[in-house]
C-alpha cells in the first residue's frame, strides 16, 4: 500500500493555498476585505497571501462592506476576478443590497452580457458562544435567492478544490467556510478540521454532493459541521447495527438533487440536519425535493433537525440546546427505525 | 464663479454637447409619448408598450453632456434610476437601449432589465434602480483601471438624494484613501421624489462634503452646460493624472415629475414654467448662434441628425420581437 506521508493541512491553509495558486496563475485575481492583510483573515482564510503578493493585490479595507463588495462587483465587470471577504456572514445586513440587488442580478438583468467572476467568501457557524450576531450560518438566506452559486465545503480537501473552482467560475460564488473547520489554534481542536490536501492545484465541482459514508438503512443529509456530526452519529448507529448513508451536501445552490434521490431510493429513510434556522430552510428544501420526487420510496416520515427558530443564544448550555449534534441525530434515527 | 472666467470651449466640443442634449431631449419627449400609449383614459402603470416606472431626464441634459464630452469608451460610467441622458451621451447603442425599454429580445438585456437596468459593456455603461448603489461599482472600475495601469477614469452619476446614503460616504472614503480615478457627479434636481433638498440635506451643496474626504469639490450653478464642461474637464484631468477623486455638484432642473404619472402636488405650479424659461438647450443654441456664428441651417442640421437617430431607435424597438416567454429562465448564470 502506498501511504508515503500524506500531506495534511488545516481548513484555513487549504483555502489560502487555493487562493495563492490562483493568484499565481492569473494576474486578475486579487483579494480584499477587512483584516485580510497582515492579520491573514480573522479566520485564517488569507494567511500568507500579503507576504507573497503584496498590498496591491491583498487589500485591507476600511469597515465599509457596501463599498468594498460593491467595488468587487465593479472591478469584476471590468474583467478582474476579485475575492471579497465578508468577515462574518452575520454582517450581511450592512451590505445585502450590493450582494443581492447587484452581484446576483446584474448578469441576469444584462441578458448575460455582463459577467461577474467574483467570490464572496464568508465565515459561518457557531458552537463557541459568540451569540446571535456572530454565530449564524444563513445558508438558506443566500441559497434562496437566484443568481449566486452558494457552496459550503466541509473538509480541507474540498475547501481547496472548491475555492479553486469558485475563483475560476465566471459567476458570483458565495463561498461559506465554517469557523470550526478552519483548524484554528484558538478554537476547539477537531480532527476533521485537518485533512489530506494535495499540493498541486485541483478542482472540486460546485454542484455535486459527496457521499461521505455508504449505508443501506437511512440517509442523513448534512452540510459542514452537521456532516461531521452525522458521521459521528453513523459510527455509533453502526454499533447498533444501523447503517446510515451520510451525504455532505457541499453545494446549497445549485443543489445536487440526484445524489439525494438516489440515496433515498436505496435507504428509504431520510434525516436532514442543518445548522441554520428550521423554517423555510435547507431541511425543508431537501424534504420538499424528496417529497416531490421520491415520496413513495419513503418508509417513514422525513425527520428534520435544525435551529428551532430562535436567534443563537450565548450561554453554552443554551447554545448546545439549539444546535443539532451527534446525540440528537442518533436519537432521531433510532426513533425513526423504531417507528417503522 | 464659473461664468466670470469661462475659457473658450472649442466649437467642436460645444457642437457635440449641443447634439447630445438635443438627442436626449427628443428621446425623452418621444418616451413621454410611448409611455403614455395604452395608459389612457385610465393610467395603469403595467399597461402599454412601455410598462413599469419611467424616470425621465428632461432638463438634466447638461450634466451628462458636459461630463461625457471628456470621456472615451474606455472610461466607465455608472448611472442611477434616471439614466437615459447618461446612456445617450456615453454612446450606448441607442437601438438596443430603446428595444430594452420596450422589453424586446433585441434589447441590451434581452428584455430582462428595462429602463432602470441598462448595461452596455461595449462603452462601459451601467445603471441601476437602487439609490447610491452605483457609486461602489464606479469605485471598483476605478480600482481595476489603476491595477491595470491605465489612465481610464470612472464616473458615478447620482441624484442629490443619494449623497445622504451610506454608500456615498463609504465609497468616497475608499476612493480617497486609495487615490482612485473616481468622479462623483451629484445632479441636484431639487427633489428626492417629493422631498426638497432643504428637507433632506444638512449642507447647502454636496461639493462641500468633499473636504470631509480630502478630495476636490466643484459646484456648477444654474444648469450651465459650459460651466459643467469646465468642472468636468478639471475633474477628469485630475483623475487621469492620478490626483484622486472629485465631487461635482450641478444644480440642474427636473422639468418632469419624479416618474411619469407623478401628480407633483409637492411643488408650486409656477416652478416648472420658470425652469423651462431657463432651458439649457435654448441657452446653448443661442450661444452657438451668437458667439460661434453658427447659422440656423447648421443648427437645424444637427437637430435633424439627432432626431433621425432617435426615430430610428424607436422604430427598431417597435419592430423587434418580444423574447420567448421561456427565455425568462436563461441568463441567471453566464456560463
Amino acid at each position: 500500500m502506498e501511504t508515503a506521508k500524506k500531506r495534511m493541512l488545516t481548513g484555513n491553509k487549504a483555502m489560502a493555498e487555493a487562493i495563492a495558486q490562483e493568484m499565481e496563475n492569473d494576474q486578475n485575481v486579487f483579494v480584499l476585505g477587512e483584516d485580510i492583510g497582515k492579520y491573514g483573515g480573522i479566520f485564517g482564510s488569507t494567511q500568507g497571501l500579503i507576504e507573497k503578493f503584496g498590498p496591491e493585490r491583498v487589500l485591507d479595507t476600511p469597515i465599509s462592506e457596501t463599498a468594498f463588495i460593491g467595488a468587487a462587483i465593479g472591478s469584476a465587470a471590468e474583467g478582474m476576478r476579485p475575492i471579497a471577504e465578508l468577515m462574518f456572514v452575520d454582517f450581511f445586513g450592512v451590505c445585502m443590497d450590493q450582494i443581492y440587488n447587484h452581484m446576483a442580478k446584474i448578469p441576469y438583468m444584462s441578458g448575460g452580457n455582463v459577467r461577474l467572476p467574483m467570490v464572496l467568501m464568508t465565515a459561518v457557524g457557531g458552537g463557541y458562544s459568540d451569540a446571535a450576531q456572530h454565530s449564524q450560518t444563513l445558508y438558506a438566506t443566500f441559497a434562496h435567492m437566484p443568481g449566486m452559486k452558494v457552496v459550503a465545503p466541509s473538509t480541507p480537501y474540498d475547501l481547496k478544490g472548491m475555492m479553486t473552482s469558485a475563483i475560476r467560475d465566471d459567476n458570483p460564488v458565495v463561498f461559506m467556510f465554517h469557523k470550526s473547520l478552519q483548524g484554528l489554534g484558538w478554537m476547539d481542536q477537531l480532527d476533521y478540521a485537518v485533512g489530506h490536501v494535495p499540493e498541486e492545484s485541483y478542482t472540486v465541482p460546485l454542484d455535486k454532493a459527496n457521499v461521505m459514508r455508504e449505508g443501506k438503512d437511512v440517509t442523513i443529509v448534512g452540510i459542514q459541521m452537521m456532516t461531521h456530526y452525522a458521521m459521528e452519529a453513523a459510527e455509533r448507529l453502526a454499533a447498533d447495527g444501523i447503517e446510515a448513508e451520510v451525504i455532505d451536501l457541499r453545494s446549497l445552490a445549485p443543489i445536487d438533487k440526484d445524489t439525494i434521490i438516489k440515496s433515498v431510493k436505496k435507504t428509504h429513510r431520510l434525516v436532514v440536519v442543518d445548522e441554520d434556522y428550521r423554517s423555510y430552510g435547507m431541511t425543508a428544501e431537501v424534504a420538499a425535493i424528496v417529497s416531490e420526487e421520491a415520496l413513495y420510496e419513503l418508509e417513514a416520515p422525513i425527520k428534520r433537525l435544525a435551529i428551532p427558530d430562535v436567534p443563537i443564544p450565548y450561554s453554552h448550555v443554551l447554545e448546545d440546546f439549539v444546535l443539532p449534534g451527534p446525540d440528537k441525530i442518533v436519537e432521531a434515527v433510532k426513533q425513526m427505525m423504531d417507528e417503522a | 464663479m464659473f461664468e466670470e472666467k469661462q475659457p473658450a470651449v472649442s466649437v467642436d466640443k460645444l457642437t457635440w454637447m449641443y447634439e447630445q442634449m438635443v438627442k436626449i431631449r427628443y428621446y425623452e419627449d418621444q418616451m413621454v409619448e410611448a409611455y403614455t400609449e395604452g395608459k389612457s383614459p385610465v393610467f395603469n402603470i403595467g399597461e402599454g408598450p412601455v410598462p413599469g416606472e419611467m424616470h425621465l431626464a428632461t432638463g438634466q441634459e447638461p450634466a451628462a453632456a458636459g461630463m461625457m464630452v471628456h470621456l472615451t469608451k474606455d472610461d466607465t460610467v455608472t448611472a442611477p434610476h434616471r439614466p437615459h441622458h447618461h446612456a445617450i451621451a456615453k454612446g450606448v447603442d441607442l437601438k438596443k437601449m430603446t428595444a430594452e425599454i420596450f422589453g424586446k429580445e433585441s434589447g441590451l438585456g434581452k428584455g430582462k432589465g428595462g429602463h432602470m437596468h441598462l448595461f452596455d459593456p461595449e462603452v462601459k455603461f451601467s445603471c441601476g434602480g437602487i439609490v447610491a448603489a452605483g457609486i461602489p461599482h464606479a469605485v471598483g472600475a476605478a480600482m481595476a483601471n489603476k491595477m491595470k495601469g491605465k489612465d481610464w477614469v470612472a464616473v458615478a452619476f447620482i441624484g442629490e438624494g443619494a449623497a445622504n446614503a451610506g454608500a456615498f460616504h463609504e465609497s468616497l472614503n475608499l476612493a480617497a484613501l486609495w487615490n482612485l480615478p473616481l468622479i462623483v457627479v451629484v445632479e441636484d434636481n431639487s427633489y428626492g421624489i417629493s422631498v426638497p433638498k432643504t428637507a433632506s440635506t444638512s449642507v447647502e451643496s454636496n461639493d462641500l462634503r468633499a473636504s470631509a474626504y480630502g478630495v476636490a469639490g466643484a459646484y456648477v450653478k444654474d444648469n450651465d452646460p459650459i460651466a459643467m464642461y469646465k468642472a468636468s474637464e478639471e475633474a477628469v484631468n485630475r483623475a487621469r493624472n492620478g490626483q484622486g477623486p472629485t465631487i461635482i455638484e450641478i444644480q440642474t432642473y427636473r422639468f418632469l415629475g419624479h416618474f411619469q404619472g407623478d401628480p407633483e402636488l409637492y411643488r408650486d405650479k409656477d416652478e416648472v414654467p420658470g425652469l423651462r424659461a431657463r432651458d439649457p438647450i435654448m441657452k446653448l443654441r443661442q450661444q452657438l448662434a451668437d458667439a460661434e456664428k453658427m447659422s440656423e441651417q447648421e443648427l437645424e442640421e444637427i437637430e435633424t441628425r439627432a432626431k433621425k437617430e432617435v426615430d430610428e431607435a424607436y422604430q427598431f424597438a417597435r419592430d423587434s420581437d418580444y423574447p420567448k416567454p421561456e427565455a425568462a429562465l436563461n441568463d441567471v448564470f453566464t456560463s
